[in-house]
């Protein structure tokens, strides 16, 4: 219900925000609503959606094993982490569009190259959380572990990667939002399709409606996968942990 | 099986770099239904050796020689269960071949079936204790090692589950070592009884009780404790004594 009533002020202010400034700059939800639409109708709007998620999820899985891996490494071998960690600052601090313009160049304009560079500026934030979460694990469980002879692989599966959840959902939750911020510029500088790809199109003709409609629409769809998929996830990690936190 | 433990000297380097001797002589065996229980004043280094005991620790001068292939159950001083798992999921995880009826008698003799599927964040102190007791023999360990498993909790409650860990240890041969600074626990479960002197720590005397657990009369038990506490009050004295005589007049005034 609040969240409702949230919606509804967020509708409200746009529709006076737009009588305020004119119908050219800012048109009312009708007129986008009828965009979005008209959009829906030719098949164009679930087409382009779909080809952005897609994107979305390779380079989020990609990132997402690779970063966690390294991360991982990086926390728990000191070595791995003395030889990383100059690469690792490079790589957080590259901007988005460097590397997506250099991919585009040494990789042609294709698929692969769009989601290696989504993937490229996820993946550091993904190993600084792991490798924060792998260096806080408790050596005190890692000895019980040892003591009772515990197999490598099933002292992971319970001892450690339970340790790591929050960290992991952590990287998660934030490479996500990264990646959606940055997979429409990958699709607006060397793709033919996805959401990043029609908002450059609508912006070249002016066509506003056009152009929110792909936006409200893309945001309608983080929405649903953040509250559908990332939260309950998140719910069900911590539901060893005492309500009150 | 036996246990042969040789442990010339231990060192424990701290932050700043210096070295401290924490074990200095350490030498005795321990077969197959024994209880070996390590007695000293707090802070002697008892934990150091358990982890050495226990393979966790490699660092050290001598060498200890567990059997080949030992199955080693350990409760360490602090529960050490898994927060994320149930009591049941805690105990199989280190036992994934235990079977029902073996585990319903071991939840029964100490008091946890009804614990079964909480986690450890909703029990006591005294129940996650007995959790990680049961996580221990649940392995049907060849070598059992405790941790004052009985410290900070309530008189009654040690007592009750002293009584519940002699009745595990006796059901089946195994080697145990116990760690306690309390006599009374050392004394009532132990068949030998290892006697420590503050740091650098050395065993002072071996103390066997050839009176079977069950057997022991309150007025043996009172005899043997006076013995070891005259015996403690005395390496005390003369490790205070040497300190005293050791401390130079500069560190002496820092402290």
């Amino acid at each position: 219900m609040p969240r409702l009533l949230s919606f509804a002020v967020f509708v409200a202010t746009w529709w006076i925000a737009s009588l305020l400034i004119g119908d050219a700059k800012l048109p009312p939800p009708p007129i986008v609503l009828a965009a979005t639409v008209t959009e829906a109708k030719s098949g164009a709007l679930f087409f382009n959606l779909g080809a952005t998620l897609a994107r979305v999820a390779l380079a989020f899985v990609l990132a997402m094993s690779l970063g966690s891996a390294i991360g991982y490494l990086m926390g728990r071998v000191r070595l791995a982490d003395r030889i990383c960690d100059p690469w690792l600052i490079l790589l957080l601090n590259l901007p988005a569009l460097v590397v997506i313009v250099l991919a585009y160049i040494w990789a042609g304009l294709t698929e692969a190259a769009a989601i290696a560079a989504i993937a490229v500026n996820k993946l550091p934030t993904a190993v600084v959380t792991l490798r924060e979460g792998a260096r806080a694990l408790d050596a005190s469980l890692d000895d019980m572990a040892t003591v009772f002879a515990i197999p490598r692989w099933r002292a992971f599966r319970h001892v450690v990667l339970p340790q790591l959840a929050p960290y992991i959902a952590a990287a998660a939750r934030s490479g996500l939002s990264l990646v959606w911020k940055i997979v429409l510029v990958a699709e607006l500088l060397g793709r033919p399709n996805g959401v990043g790809f029609e908002i450059g199109v609508a912006f070249q003709l002016f066509d506003i409606p056009l152009l929110l409609a792909y936006s409200l629409s893309f945001a309608a769809v983080v929405l649903v996968i953040e509250t559908l998929l990332v939260q309950p996830f998140e719910v069900r990690l911590s539901r060893w942990r005492p309500r009150a936190a | 099986m036996r246990l042969e433990v040789d442990i010339t000297s231990k060192e424990y380097r701290n932050a700043a770099g210096e070295r401290h001797a924490v074990i200095s002589g350490l030498k005795f065996t321990l077969g197959t239904g024994e209880v070996g229980v390590l007695v000293g004043p707090s802070g002697c280094g008892k934990s150091t050796m358990l982890r050495i005991f226990a393979g966790l620790d490699h660092d050290y001068q001598g060498h200890v020689s567990r059997p080949p292939g030992v199955r080693i159950g350990m409760v360490f001083q602090e529960p050490r269960l898994l927060p994320w798992r149930s009591v049941e999921q805690n105990v199989r995880l280190v036992a994934p071949l235990v079977d029902e009826a073996r585990l319903s008698a071991l939840f029964a003799i100490l008091e946890l079936g009804e614990h079964r599927n909480h986690f450890p964040g909703e029990l006591s102190l005294g129940l996650a204790r007995r959790v990680a007791l049961a996580r221990a023999f649940a392995i049907e360990p060849d070598f059992l090692i405790l941790d004052e498993p009985l410290a900070s909790l309530d008189q009654a409650l040690a007592a009750r589950l002293r009584e519940q860990i002699a009745m595990l240890v006796d059901s089946r041969s195994v080697m145990t070592l116990l760690v306690s600074h309390d006599i009374d626990d050392a004394v009532r479960l132990g068949d030998r009884v290892f006697l420590l002197s503050p740091r650098p720590t050395h065993i002072v005397a071996e103390l066997p009780i050839p009176t079977p657990r069950g057997a022991r009369s309150e007025a043996g038990i009172a005899a043997i404790k006076a013995d070891i506490a005259q015996r403690m009050t005395a390496t005390a004295l003369e490790s205070a004594n040497v300190t005293m005589a050791r401390i130079s007049p500069r560190e002496a005034r820092e402290d």
